[in-house]
């Protein structure tokens, strides 16, 4: 025991202290987050450069007063003077436009936009859109309805879906989310599982080739080596998840804290901007239709996000990732015992793989979309597909028993794996040079110990 | 010391070990000795208890061989090898651990060793930085560190050049005085005749042969004889009952001859029968070495099993 335990400390300690093992532990949340801000960038810039101000020459002296700012164009007023406008425009920036509503709109029902280059389509439709709002009220208005009516008459339903839980209560529910945590999940399990997994057969073929096994072993168990190696390079597992959690939720803070003064920077710049064009030029800034949507979605994200049980599904991942892990890393190192390189690993490693990569592929059509089907079901209950299946059914909400069952199920195909992975190991360790063939392994595994 | 009974070891479509029954007396150093394959490597692995025997049983000081026996031996194999990436001291320290010293025993007696052979500046070196000969010392160290009884060395030689060969065959021969107990395993012969006491000689998955160094070439001394002498004219005549001529070497008068007595015949009767015809000037037995020994008896069980065949 005592013996193990040196194994462990040296298998996870040599791991631990590696460069790499610091630069992953910090890189992949990194990269993931900045993939995030990336995201938010980009439409962020997006943004800014279709943002329009829009000079109006309103000859009908009306539609002009009903023209709200929206995001991406900001109305302006600065005189009527159309040939005026024009000889100013071409000094002003590409982004600058004159927008000249004749006398007679309402009847032509038609503008003119003139720009520098060609105009950007999005803001276009845009005025179009607003233009015919005016129109349409204006119609509404001629038969009497008002804009009471028309709000009286507007309906928005929505779908509030609720589940039944075993208790009776209901839950409140949200498929998307549930949908994304389970990807997020399958996706997750089935990398760590393969790096760590990979990792102990690797570790197993330096040795061989090392030559240091024979050294180990008169000292030694191979059972005990063996299960030192995949209980230390779990424990390395363990501890990136737990660093990676740690480091992501650092990060989110201080990006978010960055982020959202960053938006308020953008808004004062915004405004600092309007004020400039105001002051030095004059002019109008007609209305702004402040958005505040973003605060009411991010405080209902907050809440979808309190619906799911993350307590669960933290837990549920670091139990199904050990008994996927160990039952995976026994059979990595019985193929790391029977081969002398990596190359010739590889016609071992993809039969063994089959059930993880056939659940990962499966778990993005039929697991996700029927979590509770037969299929799902059934694969959930399997030691070797389980960990993926039963992590991606999870966020769906599944029975305690059925979790209880999976994870006995998953311990005892863990003990029959390593097993079974013992007595290949314990022989294939010390056989160089010789090219192993299932019958080979076969034969290993009935030798008398 | 080490007593080997009947063992057999068994593959799938070959047998290793048929038999063997070894005693390895306390405190001599024993040669194992056999061509490649002959199954040394097979009985080594079940003394170190790395494999298990099918058949036999082994007393280590007469008690039944079992795990609590593993820090008492110490097992260099012929395919060793370090860790690459780790630093010398803290893998000794490592290798040292897991025969049962505790981390700080380990270290005053790696301190000690290094300064005794002279590397105290690799301890913070990563084997891969090392030399295959620096290695080697480096596992000499760890096969001997936690102070075995019973010491196994297979082909400890190999990847030295001849002044560090020395200084590690003069560390054996000081670990033997000390009191532990060598089994050496090789095809050099010379360093067999001038390290071991004792010997055994397998072939073919068969013992062939054991004894004290002494007794075997006693045993294989046939009467063989190198003569000197100076012809006194007349032409001596090998064909006669006294000898067979094995080899003759003339230089003008010098002359010097290699003779196989026969079996009714002494030195004596040759002599006499020499000494009117020639002037002798040295007369030397022709003692055996192992390495004839082990050519004759290997060569032998192959003529055997081709006769049998």
């Amino acid at each position: 025991m005592n013996k193990i335990r040196l194994i462990i400390q040296r298998e996870y300690l040599t791991r631990v202290r590696k460069k790499s093992f610091l630069l992953t532990t910090f890189l992949v949340p990194l990269f993931f987050i900045g993939m995030y801000v990336g995201v938010i960038f980009l439409t962020k810039k997006s943004f800014d450069e279709s943002h329009s101000y829009v000079y109006v020459v309103d000859d009908s002296a009306d539609v002009i007063h009903k023209l709200n700012s929206s995001k991406n164009v900001t109305y302006l007023k600065e005189g009527n003077d159309l040939q005026h406008q024009i000889g100013k425009l071409n000094k002003e920036d590409g982004r600058t436009s004159i927008l000249h509503i004749p006398t007679d709109f309402y009847e032509s029902e038609t503008v003119e936009f003139l720009s520098n280059d060609k105009p950007n389509l999005s803001i276009e439709s845009e005025i179009s859109d607003s233009l015919n709002r005016i129109i349409k009220d204006k119609k509404y208005e001629s038969y009497g309805i008002t804009s009471e009516i028309r709000r009286s008459i507007k309906s928005d339903v929505k779908i509030k879906s609720k589940e039944i839980s075993e208790n009776g209560n209901t839950i409140e529910s949200n498929t998307e989310i549930s949908m994304a945590i389970a990807l997020v999940l399958s996706v997750l399990i089935y990398i760590s599982l393969f790096l760590y997994g990979s990792q102990v057969m690797r570790g197993i073929i330096e040795e061989k080739s090392n030559r240091i096994i024979e050294v180990i072993i008169s000292s030694v168990k191979p059972f005990q080596l063996m299960m030192g190696k995949i209980i230390g390079i779990g424990l390395v597992g363990l501890t990136q998840f737990a660093l990676w959690i740690f480091v992501s939720i650092s990060l989110v803070l201080i990006v978010s804290n960055t982020l959202v003064s960053k938006e308020d920077f953008t808004n004062q710049l915004l405004k600092n901007n309007t004020q400039q064009v105001n002051s030095s030029k004059n002019t109008e800034v007609l209305s702004q239709d402040e958005t505040v949507i973003t605060e009411e979605t991010i405080s209902e994200i907050i809440q979808l996000i309190q619906t799911v049980n993350l307590p669960l599904i933290i837990g549920c991942f670091f139990i199904f990732f050990l008994g996927g892990y160990l039952i995976y890393s026994a059979l990595f190192a019985a193929v790391g015992s029977a081969v002398d390189s990596e190359t010739e690993a590889s016609q071992f490693t993809l039969p063994i793989t089959m059930p993880l990569l056939l659940t990962y592929a499966l778990s993005f059509g039929v697991l996700i979309n029927n979590p509770h089907g037969t299929v799902a079901t059934w694969l959930s209950f399997i030691p070797f597909t389980s960990p993926i299946a039963m992590l991606v059914r999870i966020p769906f909400g599944v029975p305690t028993w059925q979790i209880i069952v999976s994870a006995i199920l998953l311990i005892l195909g863990f003990v029959l794996t390593t097993w079974f992975a013992a007595r290949i190991y314990r022989v294939g360790i010390l056989m160089h040079g010789k090219k192993a063939s299932y019958k080979e392994l076969i034969k290993w595994f009935k030798y008398k110990s | 010391m080490l007593s080997l009974r009947n063992i057999v070891k068994q593959y799938a479509n070959h047998r290793a070990l048929d038999d063997v029954s070894i005693d390895i007396p306390e405190g001599k150093i024993f040669g194992l000795l056999g061509p490649n394959g002959a199954g040394k490597t097979s009985l080594i692995r079940i003394i170190n208890q790395i494999t298990a025997p099918d058949a036999g049983e082994i007393y280590f000081n007469n008690e039944l061989l079992s795990p609590k026996h593993i820090e008492q031996i110490g097992y260099l194999p012929e395919e060793r090898g370090l860790y690459k990436k780790m630093k010398v001291g803290e893998q000794m320290i490592y290798l040292a651990q897991l025969k049962g010293l505790n981390k700080s025993e380990a270290k005053q007696r790696l301190n000690h060793w290094f300064e005794k052979l002279d590397i105290t500046s690799w301890w913070d070196k990563k084997v891969e930085d090392l030399s295959k000969g620096m290695q080697q010392k480096v596992q000499f160290i760890a096969t001997i560190l936690h102070d075995p009884k019973l010491i196994i060395l297979d082909e400890p030689f190999s990847g030295f050049d001849p002044v560090n060969a020395q200084i590690i065959q003069d560390e054996i021969l000081e670990l033997n005085k000390n009191g532990a107990t060598i089994i050496y395993s090789t095809h050099r012969m010379e360093t067999v005749e001038e390290l071991c006491d004792n010997i055994a000689l397998i072939n073919k998955s068969k013992k062939i042969l054991d004894g004290s160094v002494k007794d075997i070439k006693k045993l294989y001394k046939n009467q063989s004889y190198c003569i000197d002498f100076v012809s006194k004219g007349s032409i001596l005549n090998h064909d006669n009952p006294y000898y067979d001529l094995i080899k003759l070497n003339a230089q003008e008068e010098q002359v010097q001859i290699d003779i196989k007595i026969n079996p009714k015949f002494q030195l004596n009767d040759v002599l006499n029968f020499l000494i009117p015809q020639v002037e002798i000037h040295q007369v030397k037995e022709i003692v055996p070495t192992i390495h004839d020994i082990f050519i004759e008896k290997v060569t032998q069980t192959h003529a055997t099993i081709h006769e049998q065949n």
